[in-house]
């Protein structure tokens, strides 16, 4: 494994977008990005549990590694995820009510958020080294929010358009994840 | 119990299967769906293991369902989930290495697919075992449909093939951006258009006949 951290950083937000090129997060990609003040701050805390899980994964694959118990992986992982998630909770309800209750359901549901374990999958695959853990959680938290504003951006403007009846709802949404998609097909390559 | 059940055990096979199938219906577990629906193949595959995970994991949640606190139910679930998940992960690998390189990090990824999940808290939790496995097994077999029908036509026009067949000549210039990620947004858009249509347009053909 030779990539810098930049590239790492560039594939993960742009060119291997999780949401638009490798279909990680699809969940809350269709269900919170109808309006943009709640897309932004889930896709932050998103994010946020990224970056612990991936740094918690990092620590415990060595622990694994290291007593030969690689079966264990999976489970650890999930169980590491949903710990960060409760946290995060935690934290949002204390300091931030509001936001807390707008999330809704959708907060504990981060734990099942294929994104979150797909970091700490693709880590283990790609066997990253520490720094290139961070960057690879950062840029994929990063490109995560990204396309969940883009696509609140564009959901909030077509509540005002005239849409044919049969389209409403989710397969008005796949459509325009599919442009959107398409549009960052254009970035490939780029992270080299 | 056991005897007058045979067409309410039916339905709640059929109830996932069709009334609420969890791709078009209920859209769940978008993931896999549209990661891994490249050929009909690795549909099938990701189906029937997501099939397997979903029966055995409701049946043991099933079983359990008395003596779980209520409120650390979701870690054991999530536990219950990621063991089959495991087992599965090494049967595919010790069964087909290209199919499991071609499935990649998707099939670890079933634990965080909500319908499973989602079963277990919704029905298997409050259900004896076998009315749960029966339900859990058409939720299965309706996702199996679901990825099937995203595949073959990811298939069919990204490359020209089913089931890995050539289907047309030589002269046939495949569609590749279907197989592509914005393909899977397309297509399951294209589905879901198909149905909705479907079912506005059976209440009016009705209303008319009755005119």
């Amino acid at each position: 494994m030779s990539e810098s951290a930049f590239q790492i950083f560039v594939n993960a937000l742009l060119a291997n977008n999780f949401v638009l090129a490798m279909f990680l997060g699809l969940c809350p990609f269709l269900g919170v990005s109808g309006k943009l003040d709640t897309a932004f701050p889930m896709g932050v805390a998103t994010t946020f549990v990224m970056l612990v899980a991936s740094l918690c994964a990092y620590g415990l694959n060595l622990l694994l590694t290291a007593f030969h118990l690689e079966f264990l992986r999976l489970i650890s992982y999930i169980v590491i995820i949903a710990s960060a998630v409760q946290l995060v909770e935690m934290v949002l309800k204390k300091y931030s009510p509001a936001l807390f209750r707008a999330l809704g359901i959708y907060l504990p549901l981060i734990t099942t958020n294929c994104a979150v374990l797909g970091v700490a999958l693709f880590q283990t695959a790609r066997e990253y080294d520490f720094v290139q853990s961070v960057t690879f959680s950062i840029g994929g938290g990063a490109g995560f929010t990204l396309a969940l504003v883009l696509m609140a951006s564009v959901r909030e403007r077509l509540t005002l358009s005239n849409v044919p009846d049969l389209a409403q709802g989710t397969a008005l949404s796949l459509m325009l994840a599919g442009i959107l998609s398409l549009s960052f097909m254009g970035f490939a390559g780029l992270g080299g | 119990m056991s005897t007058a059940d045979t067409p309410q055990t039916w339905d709640e096979f059929m109830e996932g299967v069709w009334r609420q199938n969890p791709v078009f219906v209920m859209v769940l577990g978008m993931c896999p769906t549209l990661a891994v629906t490249v050929s009909a193949i690795n549909a099938i595959s990701m189906g029937l293991a997501t099939l397997f995970v979903l029966v055995c994991s409701c049946g043991l949640v099933s079983l359990m369902r008395r003596f779980t606190p209520k409120e650390v139910r979701i870690a054991v679930y999530i536990v219950i989930i990621a063991t089959f998940v495991t087992a599965v992960d090494y049967a595919i690998q010790a069964i087909s290495l290209a199919l499991y390189e071609a499935l990649g990090a998707f099939i670890q990824l079933i634990v965080v697919n909500c319908i499973i999940l989602g079963r277990a808290e919704a029905h298997a939790a409050k259900n004896a075992p076998m009315p749960a496995m029966i339900n859990a097994a058409g939720m299965g077999v309706g996702f199996t449909i679901g990825l099937l029908a995203l595949g073959v036509v990811r298939e069919i026009l990204g490359a020209g093939t089913l089931f890995g067949v050539a289907l047309f000549g030589a002269g046939f210039q495949p569609w590749v951006i279907m197989v592509l990620p914005p393909g899977g947004f397309f297509v399951l858009g294209a589905w879901l258009l198909l149905f909705s249509w479907w079912a506005r347009r059976r209440p009016l053909k009705e209303a008319a006949q009755n005119v």
